[in-house]
Parts: structure tokens; C-alpha cells; sequence
């Protein structure tokens, strides 16, 4: 399901290269090396720093401080669970820990298995049809016990 | 028999409800009919719960099914929908409905109602009068008329757009921007959502009102990376409205030139601070800025720049084309025009409700929300998103209105509630207001990056019993530090949920007593 392409210096040299002359170029760059690979892998931080004339400190600290951006793979299928408050009060403190107990794993970590990786959201602006998720890049609203549990299975199983 | 046209919303809410398969099913039950169909993806209206909501053009004008799913699209061909036919999810003339015929939509005049993509459509509708109208008037008298307008910022701080533009306008430099915040990270809200995803237009069409008035030639819409679909349609939009002239060199023909260029954040929740946002398009960390200098003075890249919220821009262009006076005529005290409420969790009839300032909380939960969806008592409704202090019911008189949430210890934000039945516990909603400021801080300041962390440990202990009712203390005292001594709204405002869950649900905090110990903070 992931489909990203394996770690690439070459690969991400010529990304890195297609945004450089931007304003304010390193989300950007860092949004389209995640997008191919799905992370951004360590040897991303020099060749940036090195293309944007900054320290390597610098890029490594945008990594670090974006909740978005990843400095491992994730596993094959990613699962968001809101956590914000319009999801709480329709119930989403259950769901999040059933997906944790299902899956086995925290916030933020991957089933050992290296198929599911669980990331909590802060809002995805579906409050008014709470609580909700999004699997794999497809949104979920009204999510209940039932249906986390076949997106959890389906994800566990392919 | 000509295409029949039908419309199903690509919002992001009706989207996590089934509007694709709706799609799909549609497109399969007319081809095996061998009927042709036009499919037009609008905005949607707002009423959730009737999401999603189908409509058809029928020669009277439109009828609405909803809520729709898949499985249903089968009997609605043979109810004969395409007419208009009858079906127990028939709802009638959607301007009919109740929820939407008690509303005053200015900003959201066309949303769920045009094709978000069609220029044409736009025009049609009423679209690009409020910037030809600038462009005729001139900088000054543009400026003018927002000002009249009574506009205030409809992110949160609810600061005067028109005096924002104005000084913008009166800092002389080579290059200016127009920054829109379309960070829109508050839980509770979507107002923000739903105008990019229902109207992409309208903003950009208040943005370059925005850039001919100030003299600013390039805007960013810094977009949060939690909605693709809104990235999706802004992409085309903005393609679109290059191709047709409303941006470029000559914007609609005129001497101004004005481009917009979308930028995605990365999950940081604080880059909704104006400041942040801007070091954020920069290319850095998303910390926040000391104030001065304003960034209308010295702002993106160190230029003199506006930055308004998504619905501040959005609502330009109505009061360019009707007249700042019109708008200003809404509203109440210094609370002037409309706001998209958005009456969200857990409530019977969720949805955007654009009204003049004024109703009372209660008119909003109970009356237009019809209560909670659980069918169990309100307890708590958060307003203003996770900064936004909880309020019970004893406080439902409040008028939404800037001022009047103020003087209760409150704010209207973004215009999100949040509705919580009996079942809600304040002492964990306190806990996670701490929380989220912790998981969220940029770092910069020591009240918010350490006070929270402090501020949900000290609640942990008071959850677990221990001196609860000097511990509660030391979360007054510390909210009090967080509240006076941070750099920007999250760690100034994080205490508002803390203090309102305290010193309004004193009873839960109560609970965790033990011995019967009396609260200072229940007093």
C-alpha cells in the first residue's frame, strides 16, 4: 500500500535541486523528499544543508520540530486518529485505546510487523461529524468501535 | 431529455461520510440506465448530519436527498430523483430547510451552491464585482470600506482588519505581501475548510482585493497539511483564476499585478500564530516572534506584510460589492457583520451557521445544535477552539460577541463550539488543555514550553488525590504566570480551558478529594 520508493541520494539530490531556488524553499523540499520515500532519511539533512547554505543543526532541527516529518519509514499503512476535542467528547479516548491495544504500539510507533504505523492528528476539521480518522490518506468520519476495528484488521492484514 | 445535473459535495466532510461512493454508484446506476449525468462536485451547505447531502437541478430549481449512501443510490433512480421524484431521504428545497433559511449568509453566499471550480460559475453568482469595485475605487477608499466595515480578524484575535491594511498601506517598501492563515488548527472549527473547499473564489478574490489596496504584488495561503482536499481544490483554483486574468501581471485588466502561491505546513499547530506562520514560510522552525515590530511593518522576509485569517479575506469581497456599511449594519456592540459559528461534537444537528453577532450560546446548542447527539443532558461547551474556556450551562445567556466572552472569562476564537454531554470529565478536559499546550509549544518562552508540562503534572496529582486542594492552588498560580508572562496566545491562553474547567466544574475537581477538603478554587 505504502508504494514509496526505496532511499535514493541521487534520487533526492535532484528533488532537492528542483525547489532550491524557492523562498523559504525547505518545507517544500522536505514535504516532497517524504512524499517519494515517506521519510526523510539521515544523508537528506547534509545535501540539504549544503543546497540551502544553512547548518546541518538547522535542517535537522525542522525534522525534528514538525510533527510531519519522519526520520524513519513508516510502517505499510498509516492510521490518524484525531485526538482533538470535538472527537473526544463523541467518544475518541476508547477508540485511541483500542487501536492501541489492538496494535500493540504507542502514538507515533509501528506494529513490529512493520505493517501499521498509528499517528494521533489534532483535528482533520471533520468536528461536526466526530470522531474521526484517516487511513491511509482516506478520510473517516462517525468512526466507531466497529469500523476502527476492520480498518485495524484490514491494515494488519495486507 | 437533457443531462440531468446532480451535485454531491467534495468537502472534506462528506468525503469522510461516503461521497465518493455516492459518486461511484451514481455514475454506475446512470450508465446501466444509459442515462447521461453531469456530476457537479459543490461545497458543502453545512448540515452534517444530512451529509452526504445530493441534489438535483430540476427546472423549478434544486432538490436535496441526504443524508445519501452508496447503497441507496439504486431506489433513488428508481424513485425517479433525476425529477425531483419522491424517497424517504427527500428533503426538499435546500434553501427551505430551517437550519439554513435562519441564517444570514453573506460570506458563505455560494458555498454548496456553485461549482467551487468554475470561474463562470463564480461571475454568475455575484463573484469579482467586490474587486472591480476596488480596483475602481482606488487603495484609499478600498481601505476605507473595510474599515466602515467593521471587519475584525476572524482568526481569533478579532484585531480591525481595515487599520491592519492601513499600515501595511502607509509602510513604504520595495515589496509587500499578503499572507492568509489558513492554519486553521483549533478543534471545533472548519469554517476555514469549507470556504477553500466550497468557495476557493472568494478567497482569492479577497486576497488580491487585499494586494491592489495595500500595494502588495505576491500572497502565500499557508495551508495546513491536515486538509488534502482543500490542497486539491486551491491548486485548481488558483490555476484557474491565473488562467482567466483575475490573477497575474494585470489583475482583471488593471495596472496591479497580484499572484498567490500556496504553501503546505508541516503539523505544527502554533504556525496558526501569525509570527510562527511567517518563519514557517521562511523556510525555519515555526517559533514564534517577539512583537514589535508588527509584521505590518516588518513582516514576511522582513517586508511590511497583512496576514488575515482564511474568513477575514473571505468576507472582503461581499463588503467590497455591497458596501461596507451593509456589512457593518450586522451584528451587535463592536462585534459588527457575520460569523460562521460552527456548532461541532457532540450535537444533534452539527454544521455551519453563519449569523449576525448576537445569538446566545443557548440559542446556538439547544435550539439551531438541538442538543447533543447522544440524546443525554449538555454538560460543557468549549468556544474558541483548545484555547477556548469551557462553559456550562449557567452561562448560556452569553451573546457571541467578542466583548461579551471576554467579560466572562471567554472567547469566540474562530467561532468553533465544542458540546459535551453529562458523561464529560472536567478534570481530564483541564489535563489535556495543559496537555496539548505541552505537545504543541514552539519552545521559545519558559512560561508555555515549561508551565504546561508543569501544569500536567501538577493536575496528575490531583487526579490521583494528593493535597488537591493546594495543588489546585499551584494550577491557579502557575495558569496565572503562563497567562501574563508568554510570548503568544498558546501559552496565553492554554490556562482559559484550565481555569474555566476549575473554577466553572469545581464539583469533578471536588471528586478527587477524598476527605471532603473545601476547594478555594469552588469558593
Amino acid at each position: 500500500m505504502s508504494g514509496f520508493e526505496t532511499w535514493n541520494k541521487v534520487r533526492a539530490d535532484e528533488i532537492i535541486g528542483a525547489h532550491a531556488g524557492r523562498e523559504g524553499s525547505a518545507l517544500p523540499i522536505l514535504h516532497a523528499l517524504q512524499e517519494v520515500f515517506g521519510y526523510v532519511d539521515g544523508e537528506a539533512v547534509p545535501l540539504m544543508a549544503e543546497a540551502l547554505n544553512v547548518s546541518r543543526a538547522e535542517i535537522h532541527g525542522l525534522i525534528s520540530f514538525y510533527h510531519d516529518f519522519r526520520a524513519t519509514p513508516p510502517g505499510r499503512h498509516t492510521v490518524k486518529l484525531c485526538r482533538g476535542e470535538a472527537c473526544q467528547s463523541m467518544g475518541a479516548d476508547a477508540l485511541a485505546l483500542q487501536a492501541r491495544e489492538r496494535l500493540g504500539v504507542d502514538w507515533g510507533e509501528t506494529t513490529a510487523d512493520g505493517r501499521v504505523t498509528l499517528e494521533p492528528v489534532f483535528c482533520l476539521g471533520l468536528c461536526a461529524c466526530a470522531p474521526s480518522a484517516m487511513a491511509d490518506g482516506k478520510l473517516v468520519g462517525r468512526l466507531d468501535a466497529e469500523r476502527l476495528g476492520s480498518i485495524l484488521d484490514k491494515a494488519r492484514q495486507s | 431529455m437533457s443531462r440531468a445535473k446532480i451535485f454531491v459535495p467534495r468537502d472534506a466532510g462528506s468525503i469522510a461520510l461516503g461521497a465518493e461512493e455516492v459518486v461511484a454508484a451514481i455514475e454506475a446506476a446512470a450508465r446501466s440506465r444509459g442515462i447521461e449525468v453531469e456530476i457537479i462536485r459543490n461545497g458543502s451547505r453545512g448540515l452534517y448530519w444530512l451529509e452526504p447531502m445530493v441534489e438535483v437541478a430540476i427546472p423549478a430549481g434544486r432538490i436535496a436527498y441526504g443524508p445519501v449512501q452508496a447503497g441507496e443510490i439504486e431506489s433513488l433512480f428508481e424513485g425517479g430523483f433525476l425529477g425531483g421524484g419522491a424517497h424517504p431521504k427527500r428533503l426538499g428545497v435546500p434553501e427551505e430547510l430551517p437550519y439554513l433559511k435562519r441564517q444570514t449568509r453573506l460570506t458563505f453566499a455560494r458555498c454548496g451552491i456553485t461549482d467551487p471550480l468554475s470561474l463562470a460559475d463564480y461571475r454568475d453568482h455575484g463573484g469579482l464585482k467586490g474587486l472591480e469595485r476596488a480596483l475602481s475605487l482606488g487603495p484609499d477608499k478600498t481601505v476605507e470600506e473595510v474599515t466602515l466595515s467593521g471587519l475584525r480578524g476572524r482568526g481569533g484575535a478579532g484585531f480591525p482588519t481595515g487599520i491592519k491594511w492601513r499600515t501595511v498601506q502607509q509602510t513604504p517598501a520595495q515589496q509587500k505581501y499578503i499572507v492568509c492563515n489558513a492554519d486553521e488548527g483549533d478543534s471545533g472549527t472548519f469554517s476555514d475548510r469549507m470556504i477553500m473547499e466550497g468557495d476557493p473564489f472568494v478567497l482569492i478574490e479577497g486576497m488580491a482585493i487585499a494586494g491592489v489596496s495595500v500595494g502588495a504584488t505576491k500572497g502565500y495561503i499557508y495551508l495546513r497539511s491536515e486538509y488534502p482536499v482543500c490542497r486539491f481544490v486551491l491548486d485548481a483554483a488558483i490555476a484557474a483564476a491565473r488562467a482567466g486574468g483575475v490573477l497575474g501581471d494585470k489583475v482583471l485588466g488593471s495596472a496591479h499585478a497580484f499572484d498567490i502561491e500556496l504553501r503546505i505546513g508541516a503539523g505544527a499547530y502554533v504556525c496558526g500564530e501569525e509570527t510562527a506562520l511567517m518563519e514557517s514560510i521562511e523556510g525555519k522552525r515555526g517559533m514564534v516572534r517577539a512583537k514589535p515590530p508588527l509584521p505590518a511593518h516588518k513582516g514576511l522576509f522582513g517586508r511590511p506584510t497583512v496576514v488575515n485569517n482564511v474568513i477575514s479575506l473571505a468576507s472582503v469581497p461581499v463588503i467590497m460589492a455591497e458596501g461596507g456599511k451593509h456589512y457593518q449594519e450586522y451584528g451587535m456592540g463592536r462585534s459588527r457583520g457575520t460569523l460562521p459559528i460552527q456548532l461541532t461534537g457532540n450535537i444533534k444537528y452539527g454544521g455551519l451557521f453563519e449569523a449576525a453577532f448576537g445569538l446566545t450560546l443557548g440559542e446556538l446548542v439547544e435550539e439551531i445544535g438541538g442538543g447533543t447527539a447522544t440524546g443525554r443532558p449538555v454538560r460543557a461547551v468549549q468556544v474558541g477552539g483548545p484555547l477556548g474556556a469551557y462553559f456550562p450551562r449557567s452561562l448560556f445567556d452569553t451573546p457571541f460577541d467578542y466583548e461579551a466572552f471576554a467579560a466572562r472569562d471567554g472567547l469566540i476564537g474562530h467561532g468553533g463550539i465544542v458540546v459535551f454531554d453529562d458523561s464529560v470529565d472536567m478534570v481530564r478536559q483541564a489535563r489535556f488543555g495543559m496537555e496539548f499546550c505541552a505537545i504543541e509549544s514552539c519552545g521559545k518562552c519558559t512560561p508555555c514550553r515549561i508551565g504546561s508540562t508543569r501544569g500536567v503534572e501538577v493536575i496528575d496529582r490531583i487526579i490521583a488525590g494528593e493535597n488537591v486542594a493546594a495543588n489546585l492552588a499551584l494550577v491557579e498560580d502557575l495558569s496565572n504566570t503562563m497567562k501574563v508572562g508568554s510570548l503568544c496566545a498558546l501559552g496565553g491562553f492554554a490556562p482559559y480551558p484550565v481555569l474555566s474547567a476549575i473554577h466553572n466544574f469545581p464539583e469533578d475537581f471536588a471528586k478527587h478529594s477524598g476527605s471532603g477538603v473545601k476547594l478555594a478554587a469552588a469558593e
